[in-house]
């Protein structure tokens, strides 16, 4: 794809998309490029390339705040969070092992992805801990929504709507998060030889109970349980835990084969390497197991949960044709929703990536599009409507 | 009297009033149609209570059927509409006009779905706050937001503002809690947003939604995150003899890796008032904090010992750890009845701006010159642990000049608070109560780009226009459609 423009500043980044206005020239929106591959063909594009946009603008580990240029690599965020040992407690997903591509992610594609991983269900979503963007519509203009602080209710709240929205309303230029501080301590009960449907109801007995459990995944027959905060909280819940399931073969995982279990799951390694067309399903964790038996039966998959269950990963054989169409009816059928994550372009061309919306709201997307953007040059078809 | 304005009603909506009422009464139960003006007058203002105005008419449709029909009509006959929960808005949030007709979510109440394997409750956004908890506490769990008006406001409100509560240093605000919606367009069209799926495909629309003011859409039916109970929680009071050090303890504790449940703050003058009000047992100091944690009984333990010890190195006047329910009860009675205490003694004025925490000790500072600047004495109480504050400006009503003598100095708190990097309102919302101070805030076309969104949702801006943005700001788009 050819480079349109490699805007180092905000100012800089705003006369690109001026220039892409009145040469109505469509623009694909990267960062690192690590994610490139989600979404719809964004065809006839040429790349605007806003990764040297970088650096931390401020950060203040006493008011849990940081603010930082969109194009800032995560290595950077999280070499500057570790030092004071804090995090991202929306623990984003590194998609590079995924869709096997190379490069260094950036804040703004995991924001503008709204790039979430397994603590998603207690902590939120990488929306829940943005507390203000800047950026560039593509009209030109430079809007500033939320702010730095933690509360802010001051006006509409277009902070959440440029999050998740792919590059598609505006090309954003700053982001203010929230930080959180890294749990004292941590480990894992992992439950195993149990098929999806005794997960699914050990998630939901483990995550109805006061014990914060900040992951609850499952592959490969295993069950895993994340219990996070001070010493004496994670032995304690892990006691109590083990002690809900007394049927079940335990182990408890500590230390980096803890982390690293984790980090696998976040990064799903169980898919990374493969040629499978690769699927997330969002759903009511109790529906997961259904869904789970028809990706089994009728497509073949291999399957991964997260969330309790409220999100299933699945692995598809490339080669079978019409996964969109038998997914999608499974998932109407029970509600819920499904995206491809990886696959090849002619699938990204002749299926719905994310699942289509009702009439209206598509309507209402649509519309917001336009005000946005007029000329359709952000990541134009990216998101479909 | 008062400094805010709102625009002329419309004339050839109040001459239309009868046919309005009759097509309105045409679609929905009779009892849910008031236009009387002995009883509209019930309506005639929020907890911002200084501005007032009765509406042309009130409906309170009991399913989101009969919301659907009432703004059909309303629609099809350019009638403005002000949505209302249960009118608790400090911001003006829910103030009618007197050319609008006030949707009132009073009976929307049901209960419509609880589901505690997948950890959501479904209901009618007319059912209060505290009524949401009250459903599912006897199970173990729990609705997280907890404005200290959560006896009366409702979740319609809450959703409406975004609100916050004590608790949400921990379990984040009204947005976070928030899983789906079902509303209601300004046609009547109803569509339904989220739902229990996380992160639903498309553009983030239940983010836009949730903050926007009844700007956008009624919202008629919420799916709302539940959560179990923790097993305990228990506070420590600590008294320091000056703001900047009670501000360094926040920031230590926030920064130590424990994660308090709520960080509360009180002042001297509002320790003073609240004190011979509630006998809570607070010590006579500059500066307040109870600090709440959770959990199991060791856990607890441990948690207030890490944060005594970083208390201590402090030097506190006083320190003292809740040892029993009924201890924990008293310092939390006192904070908890912090504005009713206010209020008996003293008219207020609740601001609600927020600062960076980093910030606190100088904005407290600058609070206290400005109040001497002024004239007007001002008492704070608020969320330390998110900079979210409240201070209180006292005055007498009654007295010529002090209303707008105290919207002057809140405009210049206000303002204090975004020049040190915060914004004018953490949780209240904008409302009319800070309308005119959003340029302080944000640019032309910060706000036209917010603005250009409504009209996407609203083109014909019926739907609580006059609020949120400066009326210079929104005139054209108000008067394009009159
Ligand atoms: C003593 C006191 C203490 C308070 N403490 C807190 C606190 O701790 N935290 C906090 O955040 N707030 C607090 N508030 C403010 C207020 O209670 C909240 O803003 C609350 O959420 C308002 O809810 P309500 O149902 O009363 O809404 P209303 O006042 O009726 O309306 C508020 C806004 O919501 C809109 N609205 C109402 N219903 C709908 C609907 N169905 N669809 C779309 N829009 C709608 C209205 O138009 C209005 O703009 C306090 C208020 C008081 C009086």
């Amino acid at each position: 794809m050819t480079a349109f423009a490699t805007p180092t500043t905000e100012s800089a980044i705003k006369e690109a998309v001026c220039d892409a206005v009145s040469q109505k020239k469509a623009l694909r929106v990267c960062g690192g490029g690590t994610r490139s591959g989600i979404g719809q063909m964004v065809e006839n594009a040429e790349r605007l390339d806003v990764s040297g946009n970088a650096g931390i603008e401020l950060y203040e580990p006493g008011s849990l705040t940081m603010v930082a240029r969109a194009g800032t690599s995560m290595t950077e965020i999280t070499s500057a969070l570790d030092a004071e040992n804090q995090m991202l407690a929306f623990e984003p997903i590194d998609h590079r092992p995924l869709l096997g591509t190379t490069g260094e992610p950036t804040l703004g594609g995991v924001v503008a992805c709204n790039i979430s991983g397994p603590r998603r269900f207690l902590s939120g979503a990488c929306r829940d801990h943005l507390l203000g963007v800047r950026f560039i519509d593509g009209q030109g203009r430079l809007v500033k929504n939320g702010g730095r602080v933690m509360k802010n209710v001051t006006g509409l709240d277009l902070t959440k709507l440029m999050c998740g929205s792919f590059g598609t309303l505006g090309v954003i230029s700053e982001v203010s998060l929230k930080v959180l501080p890294k749990p004292v301590c941590s480990a894992s009960l992992q439950i195993e030889g149990v098929d999806e449907e005794q997960a699914v109801l050990l998630f939901c007995k483990a995550l109805t109970t006061p014990y914060e459990v900040s992951g609850a995944a499952y592959q490969n027959g295993v069950a895993g349980l994340r219990i996070e905060g001070l010493e004496t909280q994670v032995t304690y819940r892990i006691a109590r835990l083990q002690a809900l399931f007394p049927e079940h073969s335990m182990s408890i995982l500590d230390g980096e084969v803890h982390s690293d279990l984790w980090k696998g799951l976040r990064d799903l390694h169980l898919f990374s390497g493969t040629i499978e067309t690769v699927w997330r399903m969002s759903v009511k964790p109790t529906d997961a197991p259904a869904i789970v038996s028809h990706l089994k039966r009728k497509l073949a998959a291999r399957v991964m949960l997260d969330h309790g269950g409220g999100t299933i990963w699945a692995g598809v054989p490339a080669d079978i044709t019409e996964q969109a169409a038998s997914i999608r009816s499974v998932i109407n059928t029970l509600g819920g929703h499904a995206t491809l994550v990886r696959g090849s372009e002619e699938l990204r061309r002749s299926a719905d990536v994310f699942q289509p919306q009702a009439t209206r709201l598509a309507a209402i997307s649509k519309l917001l599009r336009q005000q946005f953007d007029p000329s359709g040059i952000l990541n134009p078809g990216l998101m479909a409507a | 009297m008062s400094t805010i304005s709102m625009p002329k009603p419309d004339q050839s909506v109040l001459d239309r009033k009868a046919i309005i009422v009759d097509a309105l009464s045409s679609v929905l139960p009779v009892d849910s149609v008031i236009s009387d003006e002995r009883e509209t007058h019930a309506y005639e203002c929020d907890a911002l209570t200084a501005y007032r105005c009765p509406p042309l008419a009130v409906v309170l449709p009991s399913t989101t059927e009969e919301v659907a029909a009432a703004m059909r009509i309303c629609h099809q006959m350019g009638v403005p509409v002000v949505p209302r929960g249960a009118g608790t808005s400090l911001a003006g949030g829910s103030l009618p006009t007197a050319d609008s007709v006030i949707l009132g979510t009073a009976r929307l109440k049901d209960v419509v779905e609880v589901d505690y394997d997948n950890r959501f409750i479904r209901v009618q956004t007319g059912v209060t706050n505290l009524s949401v908890t009250g459903h599912v506490e006897d199970d173990g769990f729990f609705y997280a937001p907890d404005p200290s008006s959560q006896l009366a406001c409702a979740i319609a409100g809450n959703i409406a503002m975004n609100s916050g509560g004590a608790h949400c240093l921990k379990y984040g605000v009204t947005t976070n809690n928030l899983l789906g919606v079902k509303m209601v367009m300004t046609d009547g069209e109803v569509v339904e947003l989220g739902g229990v799926a996380m992160d639903a495909p498309g553009l983030d629309l239940l983010g836009l939604i949730c903050g926007s003011e009844g700007q956008l859409a009624i919202v008629t039916e919420a799916t709302l995150r539940i959560l179990p109970k923790p097993e305990g929680a228990r506070p420590v009071m600590i008294g320091f003899d000056s703001a900047e050090v009670a501000g360094e303890c926040v920031g230590n504790i926030i920064r130590s890796g424990v994660l308090p449940v709520a960080i509360e703050y009180m002042d001297r003058p509002c320790i003073r008032v609240v004190e011979n009000f509630a006998k809570a047992g607070y010590p006579m100091c500059e500066a307040l904090l109870i600090v709440e944690v959770e959990g199991s009984e060791a856990e607890i333990e441990d948690q207030l010992d890490r944060i005594v010890k970083i208390a201590e190195a402090l030097d506190p006047v006083e320190l003292r750890v809740s040892e029993s329910l009924e201890e924990s009860a008293l310092i939390w009675k006192g904070r908890k009845s912090a504005f009713g205490a206010m209020g008996q003694i003293n008219d207020y004025m609740c601001l609600d701006g927020t600062v960076p925490i980093s910030a606190l000790p100088f904005t407290l500072k600058r609070i206290g010159e400005l109040s001497q600047e002024h004239g007007l004495e001002v008492a704070n109480v608020f969320h330390a642990g998110d900079g979210n504050m409240h201070p209180l400006i006292l005055f007498d009503a009654n007295r010529p000049g002090d209303l707008e003598r105290t919207e002057a100095f809140g405009a210049d708190i206000l303002r204090l608070c975004v020049e040190v990097g915060g914004c004018l309102t953490g949780e209240h919302g904008v409302g009319i109560e800070k309308r005119d101070l959003m340029l302080e805030q944000f640019t032309a076309d910060d706000l036209e780009c917010q603005m250009q969104v409504k009209d996407v949702f609203d083109p014909d801006w019926l739907l609580n226009a006059a609020k949120v943005f400066p009326l210079e700001v929104s005139e054209a788009r108000r008067q394009r459609v009159n």
